[in-house]
């Protein structure tokens, strides 16, 4: 039961309560115009500290679609922050007004601290180089309805492993299933964080190995995730340019993958993949982008407890 | 130098040498009514030196984080001059403005007034994580700043 509580990282929710929240967002999927009332009343807040397109769209388009209404800002210059207002503060006060919010904000742990002042559900939409648990439940649903299972997959994670969230979450959501490799492919510069490697380590059969060139591994993938270089997260200009064409997937390296390995990005891409390899059937992060309204609706729809 | 042995309250003894002053400080006994004695640089069996603090009065002080600064330390609760009580140290499981999180990017340098919350990860290790941030912190590195 999902009703009334938060996702701020990927382990609030067990594997049973996400499959029930995928079978809803597969149900959405086969026919939207069923839930075009689900919300109908309802008011998501989108509390968005820092810019972002996919995510805020993804959920008000999700809140609409499901007949909800929604209240907002984007951009610290546009919120009480920038008058000094508290995190615990703003949420309390958006409590009184909405019944559900989502937050993005550039420091990590702020989702948090947000669910921990308030009992209105608290999304959290990523949080700094932290974790981004909604990406997360896009990319399972993508993974569960192109490979059919969510486990004994081989992933690898390519780029910005040390700040990208996205990466982050979905590796400690996937520890939590059985036999699973990971393959870190990232610059010294980049590599993923301790804790993150922990999620692994403490995962159910599960693996890791570490490579700096894409050639590496690209063979024996069943998923190849790229992730962007984020100019946002560093805090030298030249260390990001130094860094951020370190990963070009184009069409002469998918001649490499198996034909049945999938390509997913949490988008925006900027160099990393070039734009010919979006005729690949192999590539499916448009699809990926589509499963995320699905799959937000489905979460609304949840932590409200309406249709469900 | 002598300093008389309690007839009620606690000793905590093995102190690493040095760590006396950090210790006291972290026990916020400052405040106390009865009296407290640090002893720097006494001699020790087990190591070199060692620094030991006597506290009359009190036996029900919070000694959760002296196992996060000194988990070699020994503390023994004493009543009518005997021991009554030798309490084994271990790693705290949650710590509460004990630790500072160092990461810049996390949610407590925007917020000072906000919790500063570790939890143990792994004790083999010693390792601790920001509640917020998970940033990864050792005893090690901890200790010795």
């Amino acid at each position: 039961m999902l009703k009334g509580r938060s996702l701020i990282e990927p382990l609030d929710f067990s594997v049973e309560e996400l499959d029930a929240l995928f079978g809803l967002a597969n149900e959405i999927a086969e026919a939207p115009e069923q839930y075009a009332d689900a919300c109908a009343g309802k008011l998501l807040a989108t509390l968005f500290y820092e810019p972002s397109t996919r995510t805020r769209f993804s959920f008000e388009a999700a809140m609409l679609r499901l007949g909800g209404k929604v209240i907002g800002f984007s951009g610290e210059a546009n919120s009480s922050a920038a008058k000094g207002e508290s995190i615990a503060d703003t949420i309390r006060t958006v409590a009184c007004y909405a019944d559900v919010a989502v937050i993005r904000h550039p420091k990590e742990g702020s989702a948090l601290v947000a669910a921990k002042r308030t009992d209105m559900p608290v999304i959290n939409g990523g949080d700094g180089g932290h974790q981004h648990p909604t990406q997360t439940l896009t990319d399972l649903l993508t993974i569960r309805r192109e490979k059919g299972r969510l486990n004994g997959l081989r992933i690898g994670l390519c780029g910005d492993l040390k700040f990208g969230r996205t990466v982050h979450s979905l590796i400690k959501a996937l520890s939590r299933y059985e036999d699973m490799e990971f393959c870190l492919i990232s610059p010294e510069e980049l590599v993923a964080p301790e804790y993150v490697v922990r999620y692994i380590r403490q995962g159910r059969d599960c693996g890791y190995t570490e490579a700096r060139h894409m050639k590496e591994v690209m063979g024996r993938l069943d998923i190849l995730y790229m992730t962007r270089v984020q100019r946002e997260r560093f805090f030298n200009e030249e260390d990001y340019l130094r860094l951020k064409d370190t990963y070009i997937l184009d069409a002469k390296k998918m001649k490499d993958a198996p034909q049945d390995m999938i390509v997913m990005h949490p988008l925006p891409r900027v160099n990393e993949i070039a734009p010919e390899v979006d005729e690949d059937p192999r590539a499916k992060y448009f699809e990926q982008a589509k499963n995320g309204m699905y799959v937000r609706m489905a979460l609304i729809m949840s932590l409200l407890g309406v249709g469900v | 130098m002598e300093v008389n042995s309690i007839e009620k309250g606690i000793v905590i003894d093995h102190i690493r040498a040095g760590f006396g002053l950090r210790v006291l400080d972290y026990l916020n006994i400052d405040k106390a009514n009865g009296m407290v004695a640090l002893i720097m640089n006494a001699s020790s069996k087990k190591n070199d030196r060692k620094d030991i603090i006597k506290i009359e009065g009190v036996t029900d002080i919070d000694i959760t984080a002296l196992g996060l600064l000194d988990h070699g330390a020994t503390v023994n609760v004493i009543e009518n001059g005997h021991i009554i009580e030798k309490i084994k140290l271990e790693l705290p499981e949650r710590v509460v403005n004990i630790i500072k999180c160092k990461n810049p990017r996390c949610v407590t340098s925007l917020e000072p007034a906000l919790p500063q919350v570790f939890h143990l990860v792994d004790a083999a290790k010693e390792e601790y994580c920001c509640e917020y941030c998970e940033e990864t912190r050792r005893v090690t590195d901890i200790s010795s700043e």
